[in-house]
């Protein structure tokens, strides 16, 4: 083999050549450019913190006079009468954390059973095509979903989703309240729904990139002793990648509870809690966003709107805050 | 020498240009915004003002003036007395539009339905919830109305046309002005919220049994099922342009200070009850006064050769003499015309 001797002969040299010139330059020579980029690089890690602490500082210094006009009461009441200056926070917390759990509620098994197909069971060709329509969904704005979901799919839900559900629960127990009212095709349902065809993307691919993270070698030995598929992805697949689907759900659920627009339009935007899922009603983020121009600076109303953004960030908090904890055992393995 | 005498005077030319084509700034009503864009256009080379104008609410356009970061504020729903003053604003208003009343009801034409206010403020109630309520078959004599559910639809986003809708709904019930009111959104008892003009009209349309409302000029536009209300005089009229220039001619303006004129329920055999003017804020202390002239002279042109482009697009022009009064009132504000 004279090829392969030759090949060692040309790098063998340049190989010595290059590595002692970088460690007698770094040694010797003081660089400007590493205090400077040292400096930046900090600089930026503590901008995000003086960001995040700005906003939030000033969105509950702009809601105090409603949480001291309120008090905690703010929190639960469902009161949101402008003509009188009565705000409460209930109906829209109400609305928000119901939407965005329902919304998690389906799109999960949707999302899980796309990553499966994607990464176990479907035929190489189709992969590419399914994979990048994914992707291309997380990427459609959301003002395009809440267009598409007002003119086609609230129409649909009030002619025939909505009569059919509530004729079929009629008579059941807690169901045939769940599914009761009038079908305006708009409400707490309808916003799931959307909500469910925004989220489905981001945590489907989360969790197709996650699945193919594992090593072929532990599924091998898997499929070797005789596990079937669905065996390999419970037992295999879902545990090594835990942590990692649990963070893309978040990260889906956090984007459930801070949508605007897509849910602004299917809500109904009523400011009322009932029991049925196809009542209108409206979230936090939808009713800052619906109310925000016709509120007078230094108004009572203004400072409420300021409260509600506050209080979502607070939930947003707690919601990272569980999936910390959750995560925390895992990790420590 | 020549030449730099010819290219200072392109130059002097150049900027006399400039400065005639004098640029203001206005932010507010969305309502007010097709007509406030339109005169825009046309008297760019006319007037010789350039209008750059933001929709963005009438509260936010309050806010704007307010903090003087426009040349003028633009709301559908009159300021106070105290408020001005304490601003230090000048208000008039500039066209005037009405409000229908638009249903979802198979087999009933536009304006076939007769309803009256106190009928209308119970729909929104709630308190009447079938179509074939004995109390709206008794104003329509004859009419074949179906036994469907009510279903209310309202403005979910702040907005003038609501504060024009519950202004009227609160003359009209004693039980509306004390238990919601009249603003640009109101805590409502029944219903589902749209958002935007558009959205109420579709709403509406997918719902059998809907009723919502929309200004004129977007009702008409999109040849939605208006309905015919019973004005002051007990009679019933459509919603027509001459109706709602009735309206504005039976009101008597001298009786108010600003300008802040209600529109609704005005007396006269033709009167539509449901209508408002649209209002301009303009500071009395301007910080420059060549910008608050501007603004004065964009809506002197607007109110000499606009009336036309209003009447094209759905609005009605302000009474001549009303006109009149506003430019005499312009008087308070610092600035040549």
């Amino acid at each position: 083999m004279p090829g392969r001797g030759d090949h060692e002969g040309i790098f063998g040299p340049v190989q010595q050549a290059v590595v002692p010139g970088v460690t007698s330059g770094s040694a010797a020579k003081f660089r400007p450019g590493d205090p400077i980029f040292a400096a930046l690089a900090r600089a930026s890690g503590v901008f995000v913190l003086l960001l995040l602490g700005s906003l939030i500082m000033s969105l509950f210094i702009g809601g105090i006079p409603a949480f001291r006009k309120f008090g905690l009461g703010f929190l639960v009441s469902t009161t949101w009468n402008p003509v009188k200056e009565v705000f409460g926070a209930g109906v829209s917390i109400y609305g928000t954390v119901m939407t965005a759990v329902l919304s998690m509620i389906l799109a999960v098994p949707l999302a899980f059973g796309i990553a499966f197909y994607l990464t176990e069971l479907a035929p190489a060709w189709l992969k590419r095509p399914v994979g990048t329509a994914v992707e291309l969904l997380a990427a459609v704005p959301s003002i395009i979903y809440g267009m598409w979901g007002f003119f086609v799919i609230v129409p649909l839900m009030s002619q025939y989703v909505e009569p059919t559900l509530i004729d079929l629960f009629d008579g059941i127990p807690i169901l045939e309240d769940m599914f009761a009212g009038p079908p305006f095709g708009t409400g707490i349902f309808t916003a799931a729904l959307i909500l469910t065809v925004m989220v489905v993307p981001f945590i489907a691919a989360t969790m197709r990139d996650v699945f193919e993270t594992v090593p072929p070698v532990f599924k091998e030995s898997a499929y070797g002793l005789g596990c079937t598929t669905w065996e390999v992805m419970r037992s295999i697949v879902t545990p090594y990648t835990r942590v990692s689907v649990i963070g893309g759900i978040m990260l889906g659920f956090g984007r459930a509870l801070g949508e605007t627009m897509a849910v602004t339009f299917v809500i109904g935007n009523s400011s009322h809690i009932s029991a049925s899922l196809f009542s209108a009603g409206n979230t936090i983020a939808s009713i800052v966003a619906l109310e925000f121009p016709e509120s007078p600076s230094g108004s009572l109303k203004l400072s409420a709107l300021l409260a509600l953004g506050f209080i979502l960030f607070v939930i947003s908090f707690i919601v990272l805050a569980i999936s910390r904890t959750l995560l925390r055992p895992k990790l420590k393995v | 020498m020549k030449f730099a005498l010819a290219a200072m005077a392109i130059g002097l030319a150049g900027f006399t240009v400039a400065a005639q084509a004098q640029s203001i700034t206005g932010a507010g009503s969305t309502f007010a915004a097709p007509i406030y864009g339109k005169w825009g256009e046309a008297a760019a080379s006319t007037a010789s003002v350039q209008l750059n104008y933001q929709a963005v609410g009438s509260g936010a356009g309050i806010n704007q003036i307010n903090n003087r970061t426009v040349d003028f504020g633009a709301s559908d729903m009159p300021v106070k007395a105290d408020a001005l003053a304490e601003h230090k604003l000048m208000q008039f208003p500039t066209v005037i539009g009405g409000v229908d009343v638009i249903v979802n009801l198979p087999g009933i034409e536009a304006n076939g339905l007769k309803l009256t206010g106190p009928l209308l403020a119970d729909i929104f109630l709630g308190k009447i919830v079938k179509w074939n309520d004995k109390a709206i078959a008794a104003v329509n004599p004859g009419l074949k109305l179906p036994g469907t559910a009510i279903a209310t639809v309202h403005r979910a986003d702040g907005s003038g046309t609501t504060f024009v809708f519950t202004d009227y709904l609160s003359m009209q019930s004693p039980e509306w002005k004390d238990n919601v009111g009249a603003s640009t959104s109101v805590s409502w008892p029944t219903g589902a919220g749209a958002k935007g003009s558009d959205g109420v009209a579709a709403t509406v349309r997918q719902i059998p049994g809907g009723i919502g409302y929309d200004e004129s000029a977007y009702a008409e536009l999109n040849h939605l099922t208006t309905v015919a209300m019973r004005n002051a005089d007990g009679k019933f009229v459509a919603p027509t342009m001459q109706a709602f220039a009735a309206a504005a001619a039976n009101a008597d303006w001298s009786a108010v200070k600003n300008f802040a004129i209600d529109l609704n329920d005005q007396k006269g055999a033709e009167s539509w009850p449901i209508e408002s003017a649209t209002f301009v804020l303009l500071p009395t202390d301007p910080r420059d006064e060549k910008q608050s002239s501007a603004v004065k002279r964009f809506f002197d042109w607007g109110f000499s050769h606009g009336n036309d482009i209003a009447t094209k697009l759905l609005y009605i022009p302000l009474p001549a003499k009303v006109q009149d009064a506003i430019r005499a009132a312009w008087q308070a504000v610092p600035g040549s015309m």
